[in-house]
């Protein structure tokens, strides 16, 4: 009986201070250090109206005049986030990515960059491969009546290597690069 | 390369922190001198807990405390989750849970394991993410790293273990939220949200509403992963961008799935006063470690099976379930290193992964002795250690002997029962679910990938792992009940009997070191424990594992 007293006054405890305290510390600390990210890194459009989506989350694009993000297993909601979780074996992963190479109109000399056809853990990665989005160039260029060189040039200058030296591949955020053709 | 010198750098640093923080342990938990700061945190926390923490428990009225404790953390959680509809703190109106899955959450988050038959940011308020599943990730954290503190007190003859309200303390407020803390506030400054602020509703570019769920993120994931509880506040965990937003966070994600477990082996060796033992234990367990994330990153490396003959360009390996954003090692990296301890975060759907590499996830729960666990790893590497200890002894026709003290009929007994329980649970549950509607009615993929979807369930509840491959629609009663009911027996069973063994041990007379006794602190030890933990892994495992995911890579010619 008395250990079921003091187990109840030691959660009250450790519930005040691991809860409320070191909640408020550190929600605190990240409204006033980093208020952007820590609300969920929102942007607003070019007039400052309307907030049009995350720098950190992927949306759905499939006009030809935008670059396209990795295929998302649950339509880009991200209230719902998730992958495909099919084996990579399974035939319905061979399925959708015949429909992408349709799509993308893919042939064994123009091979499509795996990350394109291969849908991401969260359906929200907000990037692709610098080349993956290199291979989309020419379509947004046509699209947009705008000389590829110029297009490829905007990719050029917001990819990255995320990891420096240690992660090689570089990439771009495919929200970002979207809204830089906008401008 | 550079994958090689990303692993070495994070497994390797990793290491290195946890000796000074092996000392700091060894200082909070069991502190040699109440003099100064010490005494008054001891002082302190008696204060907090009143009467009962006067007192010296010896095993079995500290195995008592911890269950009652444990008890009313179940309950409190329980009682959250029930109610969260009409409590506040929910901004974006989470309605009721079915009750089966408020059971298995309960046992889930007391038990240490984190498997999460729900989704974060569709099922969970607020207040249910930080008060009936973050705070049990710091207690039941803090719950393992007390359990190991009294066993490791118990060993060198102290029957009086110690007090559990008093060590509960200790580990919570003295390691865990210190740590926490710090690991916070490095999320908020990578770009993790922390925010009490409800969804937010987006126009895209293209005109499309998207709906996009946030919250106290920063906070719950620094706990998740330092107390190697792992459940995600987002439903597909780290692999989500608002809960791993970049290669610096995720580096920081896996030194801290990696430090306590790490730094509980110094602690160990510095309370029971054997340091060199504590080494070759450390050294095993990075030995195997290191094993697997090799396997793992070869295996993944190879391309996507299901792309081959269609034009598309596989340098990259296989990216199914993948973020760009941490590189191509992180993944099987992770995936090793969530196992070996009991992690179970993710930030690659182990799902998708490659046949063959989503066999090394496994083994790492089979074994779960590879670090393992905060505190409960060492333990159950306690457990190979009697094994060990006895069978070198038969082979040598001596007494076996283990910090000077006789391991008899009755330790090996105790030992043998934890290991047989964890894979009557493993394999006994894959079994039933296996063989009927409950299991064949859930799969994601057909064949042996869908038994192996059913295998790792139950190798993740038994582990109090948290993983998954997820693809598993397993928030039915059948998969809530079996699952919750396996993680409460393997979490308290193998912390319960470590601890009669130790509190049989600490009763024996202490008979001095001969020329004819074992050394536990020689590579030749090493070598018996590395062998003993191989053999029986293999033995017990190795058929379910050619009817999962050996016969799905054996499947797909080259």
């Amino acid at each position: 009986m008395s250990m079921i007293l003091t187990s109840l006054r030691l959660a009250v405890i450790t519930v005040l201070v691991c809860v409320p305290g070191y909640t408020a510390l550190i929600l605190g600390f990240a409204q006033l250090a980093t208020p952007h990210t820590a609300n969920g890194s929102l942007l607003t459009s070019a007039d400052g109206e309307a907030v049009v989506g995350s720098h950190l989350l992927a949306q759905a694009f499939t006009q030809p005049r935008y670059f396209w993000p990795r295929p998302s297993a649950v339509g880009y909601h991200a209230a719902g986030a998730g992958g495909s979780n099919k084996s990579p074996t399974s035939t319905d992963v061979t399925d959708r990515a015949q429909q992408l190479v349709a799509a993308y109109g893919a042939t064994s000399d123009q091979p499509l960059p795996a990350d394109l056809a291969a849908a991401s853990g969260s359906g929200l990665d907000p990037h692709v491969t610098e080349r993956a989005a290199l291979y989309q160039a020419a379509r947004v260029a046509a699209a947009r009546g705008r000389p590829r060189a110029e297009i490829e040039r905007i990719v050029r200058g917001l990819a990255f290597a995320p990891g420096g030296f240690f992660a090689g591949e570089r990439i771009v955020n495919v929200l970002e690069l979207n809204r830089a053709l906008e401008r | 390369m550079d994958a090689i010198l990303l692993i070495t750098i994070v497994v390797g640093g990793t290491a290195v922190l946890s000796w000074p923080l092996g000392r700091y342990l060894r200082w909070a938990m069991d502190p040699l001198s109440l003099a100064g700061p010490a005494g008054r945190f001891d002082r302190l926390f008696r204060a907090f807990g009143g009467r009962l923490c006067a007192a010296q428990q010896d095993w079995k009225q500290y195995c008592s405390a911890l269950l009652v404790f444990n008890v009313v953390m179940f309950t409190l959680a329980f009682g959250i989750l029930g109610l969260q509809q009409w409590l506040p703190l929910n901004p974006d109106g989470k309605g009721a849970l079915e009750g089966s899955l408020i059971f298995h959450t309960a046992a889930s988050f007391t038990s240490n394991t984190n498997l999460q038959h729900y989704s974060g940011e569709v099922h969970m308020s607020y207040l249910s993410q930080l008060g009936a599943l973050m705070w049990p990730q710091f207690v039941s954290a803090a719950t393992g790293i007390a359990a190991l503190t009294a066993m490791a007190r118990g060993l060198p003859g102290r029957a009086q273990m110690g007090n559990f309200f008093v060590d509960l303390q200790r580990a919570t407020f003295l390691v865990l939220l210190p740590l926490a803390a710090l690991v916070a506030l490095l999320m908020v400054l990578g770009g993790m949200p922390m925010t009490l602020q409800g969804a937010a509703k987006v126009m895209t570019l293209e005109g499309v509403e998207q709906i996009i769920a946030r919250g106290p993120v920063a906070a719950f994931v620094a706990i998740k992963q330092l107390g190697t509880n792992g459940g995600g506040f987002f439903g597909p965990n780290s692999a989500h961008p608002l809960e791993n937003p970049s290669f610096f966070t995720n580096v920081v994600s896996t030194v801290s799935i990696l430090l306590i477990p790490m730094a509980s082996v110094w602690m160990f060796g510095r309370i029971v006063g054997h340091l060199r033992h504590a080494t070759v234990l450390f050294a095993v367990m990075l030995l195997l470690l290191l094993v697997k994330i090799g396997a793992a990153v070869v295996a993944e490396s190879a391309p996507t099976p299901a792309f081959a003959g269609l034009p598309i360009a596989q340098d990259t390996g296989n990216l199914e379930g993948k973020e760009l954003r941490f590189g191509a090692a992180a993944g099987p990296l992770w995936a090793v290193a969530t196992t070996c301890t009991s992690n179970g975060s993710v930030n690659c759907m182990h799902d998708s992964l490659n046949p063959l590499t989503g066999l090394v996830p496994m083994v790492g729960m089979w074994l779960n002795a590879t670090f393992g666990g905060v505190g409960v790893g060492m333990i159950n590497m306690f457990l190979y250690v009697v094994l060990a200890v006895f069978v070198a002894g038969m082979m040598v026709g001596r007494t076996p002997e283990y910090l000077n003290r006789r391991i008899e009929m009755r330790e090996v007994k105790l030992a043998v029962l934890a290991m047989f329980a964890h894979a009557l649970f493993v394999l006994g549950g894959t079994a039933l679910f296996a063989a009927t509607a409950w299991g064949q009615g859930t799969l994601n993929n057909p064949g042996a990938h869908g038994f192996s979807e059913i295998l790792y369930e139950f190798s993740s509840a038994s582990a109090n792992n948290g993983s998954g491959f997820e693809g598993l629609g397993d928030n039915t009663v059948p998969w809530n009940v079996a699952t919750g009911l396996v993680m409460l027996l393997a979490r308290y069973l193998p912390i319960l009997l470590p601890l009669a063994i130790a509190g049989s041990l600490a009763r024996k007379r202490a008979s001095s070191a001969s020329a004819g006794t074992l050394g536990v602190d020689t590579i030749t030890f090493g070598g018996m424990l590395l062998a003993t933990i191989v053999f029986l892994g293999a033995l017990t495992f190795f058929p379910a594992a050619a009817l999962g995911p050996v016969a799905e890579h054996l499947q797909f010619p080259k």
